[in-house]
């Protein structure tokens, strides 16, 4: 590695069901002036642009970026387009660190977007492919049985879910840019309808239109702004969709990536030595399931942790300060959403979801049928 | 900053249909056979990406079976870009600048045969303006070619002879779909596809699978005699909006080349691969790259002949690379092409030791 790698500017769009008040480019663009204007930098500043986003027929538009050159100041400079699943915000982040921390650009903008209101996600995500049975249920009926499994193999308390769901909305509302704001009572929560047992309606994520920006540079910039948020360690791992003896549940892959950010960050224990986390979250009991598999947990334990209500802000490990994507979810940017509040955090410039001293934090993103994971740990100490 | 160099290319034949073959039939061939040209298994790779877009088989998410074709067990560091495999051995080279890791496999994969593809290009148009009016592919470089033609820069005949040039070349090629010695005089008494554009003008569309391994310094090495070292590698946009820009220059590609070092450095070129998909962009590549008649251009037959969409430029950098592993060139050019009347261009300078 030959340069120490900072997010010095951040910046989002307010998530809502449908922001049909900006096109497309207006929607990129307002992110990427907010994280500039938080950089203290102009567009001529930038050398180089990373852009991501989920399935291109999200919005009908082949290769985006090609488009959005002209609404990122891109001309005459290079433009990167990363696709990884629902990983990609967070693997596109990786993509900027990298060029940093490899020497190739000083200053970069990264970016990543959803605008679901173009479409139905859910059932583009649901296609008929030859020769295989098609999956007409989205990707909750995806990811329902794992959950079953995981209940039945933790012996997890039935309300955990609901717990996290409650959490996770208080968080929101902390939140002025989140896309859902409500004020849900463990009561409500379990009364909400069973979409895919065990998955009720409250507990899952919504879609969204929404796009996050950050503006990562090497040491030699990141005097700009008085707090810098240092890159301590990043990993993208992937494994494969379909061979005998795939633990689903608590993959391989999420484990292995988690092992390598540990290991370049230095870090032994994460729950000790990390101070939060956002999480990539889009059915709540991913919560325990993620706690487990990024090793904050013993494998079985993690519910518990959610249970005594260790996860929230103020406990002994918050997770999701923002609301996460139980309350805002533009699929593509929903994993750079995790990596940008987790440099917030670090940053001390989260506002009402702040963790007080947070130095050390945790963005993670996962994609597919939980084979892509991206994660990365930020630290206001170089 | 690391020294990165191609250890080994392999592509499958540009066909004007692969049958019968989904992702993994299609990406597992080359990756194995591009490994084990160098002795490697998937276990001693130290990051895998690839490049393809969903809108070629139609559904979302279409490179998530592609990894069915790696044995991506243990979990691999991977990633994709929706882009040329190209823009993937950009990603790659820059992953091994980090230094913890010496090797990357980078492979892209491409069926044109399942749909109307130059209607499909229309899709990569501003979606509120242009996408209306049905701008496909072939019309939107016919007009590429006509500002060309009334700029005084290039008439028919310089088409058809860079179409007898590439077709030629591709007799050599045991991989190029569209080869032989093919008659200026006769192209251009063919029916006009979108004017001035001919159907010699235009490539032929392909389905094709390619891989490409990298690697660092003394590793690149110990696994080949003659490593093909990246000495340069960069890639720039344009603005979108075809009336933004001047259609017969290309100053993405020039900048691009700059960046990537092709004034410096040692000796001349002796070849260049350019992904010039149309007739006339070779052309516009040529005078913004400053390539003069003494380089060998398209020794493969280009995208002329053979145009799987998203792996030929991955090839271009394969078919480049050869020449050097080969000893056969010591300066070589690879280029790629992304978007619309090339909006957007990555160029790598290739040398041997």
């Amino acid at each position: 590695m030959a340069e120490h790698c900072a997010v010095i500017g951040i910046g989002q769009t307010k998530h809502r069901e449908s922001r049909r008040d900006l096109s497309i480019p207006g929607l990129v663009r307002d992110a990427a002036l907010r994280a500039l204007q938080d950089a203290d930098m102009t567009w001529k500043d930038i050398d180089s642009i990373v852009i991501g986003t989920a399935p291109d027929m999200f919005e009908g538009v082949m290769m985006p970026e090609l488009w959005l050159s002209d609404a990122l100041g891109a001309a005459g400079k290079p433009i990167f387009r990363v696709h990884t699943a629902g990983s990609v915000g967070g693997s596109t982040a990786v993509v900027a660190s990298h060029l940093v921390q490899g020497g190739v650009h000083e200053k970069v903008l990264t970016l990543a977007f959803e605008k679901q209101s173009e479409a139905n996600a859910m059932w583009a995500l649901s296609p008929a492919i030859p020769f295989q049975p098609q999956l007409v249920a989205g990707a909750g009926g995806y990811f329902a049985p794992l959950i079953r499994s995981y209940i039945r193999r933790a012996d997890a308390h039935p309300d955990t879910g609901c717990m996290v769901a409650v959490k996770d909305r208080q968080n929101g509302l902390l939140n002025p840019n989140a896309h859902l704001h409500l004020d849900q009572t463990l009561e409500q929560v379990k009364a909400s309808p069973m979409l895919w047992d065990p998955i009720r309606y409250s507990e899952t994520c919504p879609s969204s239109d929404g796009a996050v920006a950050m503006v990562l540079v090497s040491e030699k910039h990141a005097g700009r702004v008085k707090n810098p948020a240092w890159v301590k360690g990043t990993s993208v791992r992937t494994e494969r969709t379909f061979f005998a003896g795939r633990d689903q549940v608590n993959p391989a892959a999420g484990k292995l990536c988690a092992k390598d950010v540990y290991d370049e960050a230095g870090i032994r224990n994460p729950l000790k030595e990390i101070d939060c986390a956002e999480v990539y979250v889009p059915f709540s009991w991913f919560e325990p399931m993620w706690l487990e598999n990024l090793g904050f947990a013993e494998e079985g334990e993690g519910w518990k942790m959610t249970m005594e209500g260790k996860t929230k802000i103020g406990g002994e490990m918050p997770w999701n300060m923002s609301g996460g994507v139980m309350c805002t979810n533009p699929i593509g940017a929903s994993g750079m959403l995790r990596f940008a509040e987790a440099a917030r955090q670090v940053r001390g410039t989260a506002e009402r979801h702040q963790v007080d001293g947070a130095k050390v934090a945790l963005g993670h993103a996962y994609g597919g049928g939980s084979q892509f994971f991206a994660i990365w740990i930020v630290s206001s100490e170089r | 900053m690391r020294d990165v160099a191609i250890v080994s290319f392999s592509q499958l034949p540009s066909v004007k249909a692969i049958d019968a073959a989904d992702e993994p039939e299609l990406v597992q061939p080359v990756t194995a056979d591009a490994m084990k040209q160098v002795g490697l298994t998937q276990d001693d790779i130290g990051f895998t990406c690839s490049g393809s877009t969903d809108y070629l088989p139609g559904r979302p998410f279409s490179f998530v079976a592609a990894v069915d074709g790696l044995k991506a067990f243990p979990p691999i560091r991977e990633s994709h870009v929706e882009m040329d495999g190209a823009f993937a051995l950009y990603e790659a080279w820059v992953r091994l600048l980090h230094g913890d890791i010496d090797t990357a496999l980078v492979f892209s994969f491409g069926k044109c045969s399942l749909g109307p593809v130059p209607d499909i290009l229309n899709l990569q148009n501003d979606p509120y303006y242009v996408q209306p009016l049905g701008l496909d592919s072939i019309s939107a470089a016919a007009l590429q070619a006509q500002a060309m033609i009334d700029a005084g820069k290039a008439t028919e005949r310089d088409f058809a002879d860079v179409v007898a040039r590439n077709r030629r070349n591709a007799i050599d090629n045991p991989n190029a779909q569209i080869k032989g010695d093919f008659s200026v005089d006769a192209m251009l008494e063919e029916p006009y596809l979108s004017s001035p554009l001919r159907k010699s003008f235009c490539p032929p569309l392909s389905d094709s699978a390619a891989a490409i391994v990298l690697a660092a310094g003394d590793r690149a090495r110990e696994l080949v005699k003659r490593p093909a070292w990246i000495r340069g590698i960069d890639h720039r946009t344009e603005p979108h909006a075809l009336g933004q820009r001047d259609l017969t220059t290309s100053p993405s590609s020039t900048l691009a080349a700059e960046k990537a070092g092709l004034g410096k450095g040692k000796g001349k070129l002796d070849v260049a691969e350019l992904h010039a998909p149309f007739a006339h962009q070779e052309i516009i590549l040529r005078e913004a790259m400053g390539l003069g008649e003494d380089v060998n251009v398209n020794p493969s037959g280009g995208a002329l002949a053979a145009n799987s969409l998203m792996t030929a430029g991955l090839i271009r950098f394969g078919e480049a690379a050869s020449r050097i592993l080969s000893g056969d060139a010591s300066r070589a050019l690879a280029h790629t092409t992304n978007g619309v009347c090339l909006q957007h261009n990555l160029v790598a300078v290739l040398e041997g030791e």
